[in-house]
C-alpha cells in the first residue's frame, strides 16, 4: 500500500480530509523525516527537539535569518558561508550541525554561538533548518 | 464695441490661466547631489532620501534579495547601481524613483564598483566566483573574467572590489589568497594581473582615497595585505602583521567592512579581526601608531569626511552601540544606542550629520556630527546600508 493512503485513513472515514488536515498531515510527514534523518545521527534528535517559547522562536527565526543570514544569506542560499537549504544539509549529521552552531568551527569565519544558545535551541534550530527554515513572521 | 474688448479680455485671461497651470504641472527640476539611497533589505526595496529635508522622496520596489546589498552611482549622481545577494544588478533612476533595468548576472554576488569614466560597471560575484563587467548605461555585458585559481582551475570568491585610475577593478580572491587587479581601458580583451601569498583568507578591501594604496583586510591571520599600485612591482607587503600577539581570537559574529572612509588625515583606521579594538596605521610609513580599545568586534570604522572623528558600529551581540573617536586625542567622546542592530552609518557629503540604519527598529536615525543631538528619525522596513550619491565622486566608492 501506498504510504501516503495510510496518513488519509487518519482522517474520519468516508470524508475527505479537510485542506487544515491535508497541511496538518503532510506536517506531521515532514517531522517524521526531519526524525528519521535525526535518528541516523544523533540520539538527542531521535526526539522531537523541545520547542521555544512562541516568543523565544521569534527571537531564533529572526538571528538565524538575520544575524547567521550576514554570511549564509537572508534567504539561507549562502553567501561567505555555505548554504543551509535543506537539500544542502541532507547528507550532514545533525549532531554535527549542531555543534558546528553552538562550537563554531575553528579555522573558519563560522564563531561559537555557545553563549547565544542552549543545546536544545540548537536541536530546535537544526530540526527547523532540515525541513526549511520559517520566515519572519512581521 | 465693448463686446469685443471684453471677450478679448476674457481670451486673454483664459491664456495666463492655462499657461500657468501648465507651468505648475512641469516637475520641479532639483539636483541630486543631497540625495541617496536606503536599502530595505527584507522587502527588496530602496529608500530615495534627501539629506537637505532628512525626509523619503521615494520609493522603488522589485530589486530580489538585497540581504547583502551595496550601491554605487553614476558619475551624474542620478543613477543608482544596486548589487544584491542573489546576483542582481539593477540600474535605479534616483529622480524619477524608477527602476531604469535589471539583470541577474550571477547566482550570488558581494558587491560592485564603477569604472573611473564611469562607463563600466563591474560585479563581485561569490558564485561563480569572478568578476562580471557590464556597461554602464545598457547593462548589457562586456567581459567575464573568472576567479579560476589552482592547478584545478576552482574559482574563488571574489572580496574587497574597488576602482582604481585608468579604469580598472582591483580585488581579492577569499578562498585562493590573492588580489588581482583587472584593466578594462580595452574592454572587450581585459588584461588581469595577479598577486598571489597575500595572506590567508581576505575578506574585504579599500583603497586609499587617492587611488594609490589597496588593503585587504586577513581573516585567516593577523594582518592585513597592503599593495601599492603606483609600484606594483614591489609586490605585496604584510602590515600590522601579528597584531593579535599569539592571543587567543574574540568570536567574530559580522565580518568587517573596509572602504576609503577608514583614511583620515594620515592615518587609517581598521577593524582588528577577533579583537575589540581598531588598528591605527600610518599611511606614509605603514607602521602601526596606535590601537583604540572599543566597545565589541568593529564592522564599520567610519571617519567623518573632515577627519576629526571616526564612528564605529559592532557585530553581534553588540550592535546596538556606536562609539565616535577624537582623532586628535585617540580617546571615545561619545558612545550612542541610536537602536537595535545597528548596520551601517553613512555621513552628508560634508559630515555634518550622520545618518545610522537600526534593522531592528525598523528606522533610521539622524545624528548631529558636533553635538551629538538626535536631528531626525525616519521609518524604513529592516534598514540596512545607507549610500549617498556624493559617493559618485569619490576614488574607491
Amino acid at each position: 500500500m501506498h504510504p501516503r493512503r495510510r496518513f488519509f485513513r487518519l482522517s474520519p472515514p468516508n470524508t475527505k480530509p479537510s485542506r487544515e488536515g491535508v497541511f496538518f498531515l503532510l506536517g506531521v510527514r515532514i517531522g517524521l523525516v526531519a526524525l528519521a534523518l535525526g535518528g541516523s545521527g544523533s540520539l538527542v534528535l531521535a526526539e522531537q527537539p523541545p520547542a521555544p517559547s512562541p516568543e523565544r522562536a521569534r527571537e531564533l527565526v529572526r538571528m538565524v535569518r538575520q544575524d547567521c543570514g550576514s554570511c549564509h544569506g537572508l534567504t539561507l542560499r549562502g553567501g561567505l558561508g555555505p548554504a543551509l537549504l535543506p537539500d544542502a544539509l541532507r547528507d550532514k549529521p545533525p549532531a554535527g550541525l549542531k555543534y558546528t552552531i553552538l562550537l563554531g568551527r575553528p579555522g573558519t569565519a563560522m564563531p561559537p554561538w555557545k553563549t547565544f544558545l542552549s543545546e536544545a535551541e540548537a536541536d530546535w534550530i537544526v530540526a527547523q533548518l532540515l525541513r526549511g527554515f520559517p520566515e519572519e513572521s512581521k | 464695441m465693448t463686446m469685443p474688448r471684453t471677450l478679448l479680455l476674457g481670451l486673454w485671461m483664459l491664456f495666463v490661466w492655462w499657461s500657468l497651470l501648465a507651468w505648475s504641472a512641469e516637475p520641479a527640476l532639483r539636483g541630486t547631489g543631497d540625495l541617496g539611497v536606503i536599502i530595505e533589505r527584507s522587502a527588496g526595496r530602496i529608500l530615495v532620501v534627501s539629506t537637505s529635508g532628512n525626509n523619503v522622496i521615494g520609493r522603488v520596489e522589485g530589486l530580489g534579495d538585497l540581504s547583502h546589498a551595496s550601491v554605487v552611482f553614476s558619475r551624474d549622481q542620478r543613477y543608482a547601481y544596486v548589487f544584491g545577494r542573489d546576483g542582481g544588478l539593477s540600474k535605479v533612476d534616483i529622480l524619477r524613483g524608477t527602476l531604469e533595468k535589471r539583470v541577474v548576472q550571477a547566482g550570488n554576488s558581494i558587491g560592485g564598483a564603477i569604472s573611473q569614466d564611469g562607463r563600466l560597471v563591474a560585479v563581485a560575484n561569490y558564485e561563480p566566483g569572478g568578476l562580471k563587467v557590464f556597461a554602464a548605461d545598457t547593462l548589457e555585458p562586456v567581459a567575464d573574467i573568472p576567479a579560476a585559481y589552482g592547478d584545478d582551475g576552482k574559482l574563488s570568491k571574489v572580496v574587497g572590489i574597488a576602482d582604481l585610475p585608468g579604469d580598472r577593478f582591483i580585488y581579492s580572491l577569499f578562498d585562493a589568497d590573492q588580489i588581482w587587479i583587472a584593466d578594462l581601458r580595452e574592454p572587450k580583451s581585459p588584461k588581469v594581473e595577479k598577486f598571489g601569498n597575500i595572506g590567508k583568507a581576505p575578506y574585504d578591501g579599500l583603497v586609499t582615497p587617492d587611488g594609490r594604496y589597496y588593503l585587504a583586510g586577513l581573516f585567516g591571520e593577523d594582518g592585513i595585505a597592503l599593495l601599492d599600485t603606483w609600484q606594483p612591482q614591489g609586490g605585496v607587503k604584510r602590515i600590522l602583521a601579528n597584531y593579535g600577539r599569539g592571543e587567543e581570537k574574540l568570536p567574530v559574529y559580522k565580518m568587517p567592512h573596509l572602504r576609503g572612509w577608514a583614511v583620515a588625515g594620515h592615518q587609517a583606521y581598521l577593524p582588528a579581526i577577533g579583537r575589540h579594538e581598531i588598528l591605527v596605521t600610518d599611511t606614509i610609513n605603514w607602521k602601526e601608531a596606535a590601537r583604540i580599545a572599543v566597545r565589541g568586534q568593529p564592522v564599520f570604522v567610519v571617519a567623518r569626511p573632515d577627519g576629526r572623528q571616526i564612528w564605529v558600529n559592532f557585530a553581534f551581540p553588540d550592535n546596538g552601540f556606536v562609539q565616535v573617536i577624537d582623532t586628535l586625542t585617540g580617546q571615545i567622546i561619545q558612545t550612542l544606542e541610536p537602536g537595535k542592530a545597528v548596520l551601517h552609518l553613512e555621513f552628508t557629503p560634508r559630515g555634518e550629520a550622520v545618518w545610522i540604519s537600526a534593522r531592528d527598529d525598523n528606522k533610521v536615525v539622524v545624528y548631529d556630527t558636533a553635538s551629538f543631538a538626535k536631528l531626525a528619525e525616519l521609518p524604513a522596513e529592516s534598514p540596512s546600508g545607507i549610500f549617498f550619491t556624493a559617493r559618485a565622486q569619490r576614488i574607491g566608492f
